[in-house]
């Protein structure tokens, strides 16, 4: 079973007199363990595809299965527990809560979790993660303290606090310079050969895509190309 | 339960981290709150003095005298028939719930009283019971009242008032000496505060008080009679010997013939001249009217349409003096009330609007990790609440301070209210809800993907 099906996905924005059919039809399927990135150029569609992959967005026509389960036409309370539970998102500009504490930081998703988690597990497990990746030292900081590579790799911790499946990066290097730029792909190369996780990497840099198992080019609402490459490290 | 505590703590975390910001937001209803308690204690302060003030003048008095006898077509006016009597102000107490207390009064004709080489009539010589000194809030200065006691027994004592006091004691302590009131021995036990002249420019403190049956029985001397005013109505009413229309009793039981012979005077018929109660409260001056005119007419016999033998009168214009001062009070502090506390709810509004907009981002963020559209909503409801609340705590403690302040400075008078500070704590969380639910709404119904991209 595929861990993302999407079946023939069309999304059309209507904006008054004009409708703007932005996806196409979209057909794609990730399988557990891959290693995406998801290319284009600006307007390509790419954005909107990776909204609809994330539960943020519903698509106009259409299939998206996660795990087998059809979520697009879930209810938005549903949609928000599959976005807390199934999936982690980074951002470009990270997106972190500003004068809050990276340790803060990372146990705010928990809060939104099914089930309730006590404070000292889930501090636990904030802890775990912001050490693992590399901010161990800095658990009390806040964003305005820490470095954009620092701020990236808390969002990440984030991301992952409550052990989704998958991972969704939207541009994770846009905003870094080239040396932090590759700290952060090693540690996506990192956690997706050590812990299998699926990584889905939205991208215009070639350089970016280019680390990345499989690219998936998109140009007009449409799949241009869809290519396996080394996966070498940039 | 738990969940709400934690919602309150994540709020109060997140107010914690603009403190100015929060705490400029939370001043309209701290100053509200403030301000409404202060108000409140000191205007139930002024409330309680002016009351205190008006009913020592004896607002929530009744007076029922007895009713006018007529003998030929001549009235003899009001108080000329001798038909109250000691059970009747004991029933009215037992009985009329909305009398506080009440006590039979014997008013005695203008009566020397002598100490030693001086002399002095006092200009009001009255014979009651101890529950005199509750219905006119009457204290003594030293000494003590008389006792229930000293009444059954017509103990020979005697309360002084301060001119009394004066005339006959000059600067001597008055309490213990002995008296003379037409050849009976008084003592005196006490001496009563100084009342000043009441509201006709009597002298109030130029008062004997003494208990009845001591004014009845030693001192007039005259048991089948009235004694001081009184008297006029023995002429009129002792001919038919029937006091009450329609009773088919006399006005003396009888007596067997032997038994008379024994102790002519075992059977005591008492009249008072006047029962003073008061009642409960201003409020229950009506109410308290009407008890006792139904249990007078039930006592007296008096069926419908008869006339009374007896009226009541209160202090109306006193007690209407006193309910419109205590009504003005209150409606003044609950407009300002209600306007700070508007003005200190938008405050919040505005603050929590400018806050939503300012967190789009932040809301983007948490609906994308999995805040549903409810988590919003009770996120910024709770820091709404927790503001208000926090103002409400510091607006108490504004309130009872500038409440002592102004006891402290000015030597107002000041009442704790535990009403208020309820009051308004419950109104400051309802004003958090309700100028706070419209911002975390709107936050709730963003949509994720635009607020993420918001700048």
């Amino acid at each position: 079973m595929n861990l993302i099906e999407l079946r023939n996905i069309t999304k059309t924005f209507d904006l008054g007199e004009v409708k703007l059919q932005v996806l196409k039809g979209i057909t794609l399927a990730v399988a557990h363990g891959e290693f995406i990135a998801l290319t284009g150029a600006s307007g390509s569609g790419k954005s909107t595809l990776m909204n609809t992959i994330g539960c943020l967005d519903r698509p106009t026509t259409g299939d998206y299965l996660l795990e087998g389960v059809e979520v697009s036409r879930q209810s938005s309370n549903a949609r928000a527990l599959i976005r807390n539970q199934k999936m982690g998102f980074v951002f470009q500009n990270f997106n972190l809560l500003a004068r809050t504490s990276a340790l803060a930081q990372v146990m705010m998703p928990l809060a939104y979790g099914e089930r309730h988690i006590q404070r000292k597990e889930a501090q636990k497990r904030a802890e775990a993660l912001l050490a693992r990746v590399g901010l161990a030292d800095r658990m009390d900081h806040t964003p305005s303290q820490l470095s954009g590579g620092q701020q990236q790799r808390v969002a990440l911790a984030r991301a992952l606090v409550n052990n989704p499946p998958f991972l969704l990066a939207d541009e994770p290097t846009g905003n870094l310079d080239s040396k932090t730029t590759v700290e952060v792909l090693e540690m996506f190369r990192q956690l997706n050969e050590k812990d299998g996780l699926t990584i889905l990497l939205v991208t215009h840099d070639p350089k970016v895509a280019a680390a990345c198992k499989r690219v998936v080019k998109m140009t007009d609402g449409l799949i241009e190309s869809d290519a396996m490459n080394g996966g070498n490290a940039p | 339960m738990m969940n709400w505590i934690r919602i309150l703590i994540a709020a109060f975390n997140a107010l914690r981290r603009n403190v100015l910001r929060s705490a400029l937001t939370t001043l309209g209803i701290v100053i509200g709150v403030g301000s409404v308690i202060a108000m409140m204690e000191v205007g139930n302060g002024s409330t309680a003095a002016v009351q205190q003030t008006i009913s020592s003048l004896g607002a929530n008095m009744l007076m029922v005298f007895p009713g006018a006898a007529a003998s030929g077509g001549i009235s003899f006016g009001s108080g000329s028939t001798m038909t109250l009597t000691p059970g009747d102000a004991e029933a009215i107490f037992k009985e009329c719930p909305s009398v506080r207390a009440v006590a039979p009064v014997v008013r005695m004709r203008t009566t020397q009283v002598v100490y030693g080489n001086r002399n002095w009539v006092p200009s009001e010589t009255s014979g009651t019971t101890e529950t005199i000194f509750d219905v006119r809030q009457w204290a003594v200065v030293s000494g003590a009242y008389f006792t229930a006691r000293d009444v059954r027994n017509a103990a020979c004592v005697c309360l002084v008032g301060q001119t009394v006091s004066q005339q006959l004691f000059g600067r001597e302590p008055a309490v213990g000496k002995q008296i003379r009131m037409q050849n009976v021995n008084l003592r005196v036990i006490g001496v009563l505060e100084k009342k000043g002249s009441n509201m006709m420019g009597r002298d109030q403190d130029d008062t004997v008080v003494l208990p009845w049956t001591t004014a009845k029985f030693r001192i007039s001397g005259n048991s089948s009679g009235g004694s001081g005013g009184s008297n006029t109505a023995a002429a009129a009413s002792a001919g038919n010997h029937k006091t009450y229309p329609g009773s088919s009793t006399g006005l003396y039981p009888a007596v067997a013939a032997t038994r008379a012979q024994n102790s002519a005077l075992s059977v005591r018929f008492v009249n008072v001249d006047q029962i003073m109660a008061s009642a409960a409260s201003a409020e229950e001056i009506p109410q308290a009217m009407e008890e006792i005119t139904n249990l007078l007419h039930e006592r007296h016999r008096i069926r419908a349409g008869e006339l009374d033998d007896f009226n009541i009168r209160d202090m109306t214009e006193v007690g209407n003096t006193m309910a419109s001062v205590t009504e003005t009070i209150t409606r003044l502090l609950m407009a300002v009330a209600a306007i700070s506390l508007v003005v200190g709810g938008v405050g919040i509004m505005n603050i929590m609007l400018v806050s939503v907009t300012e967190r789009t981002k932040e809301i983007g963020l948490r609906m994308a990790v999995g805040a549903k559209a409810g988590d919003i909503l009770r996120q910024f409801l709770a820091e709404a609440v927790v503001l208000c609340l926090f103002g409400g705590l510091m607006g108490i403690a504004l309130g009872r301070g500038c409440s002592l302040a102004v006891q402290e400075f000015l030597g107002w008078p000041v009442q704790n209210s535990v009403t208020a500070i309820v009051v308004s704590v419950a109104v400051s969380a309802g004003v958090g809800i309700l100028f706070g639910f419209y911002p975390a709404w709107k936050a709730s119904r963003l949509d994720p993907i635009e607020a993420l991209r918001y700048e």
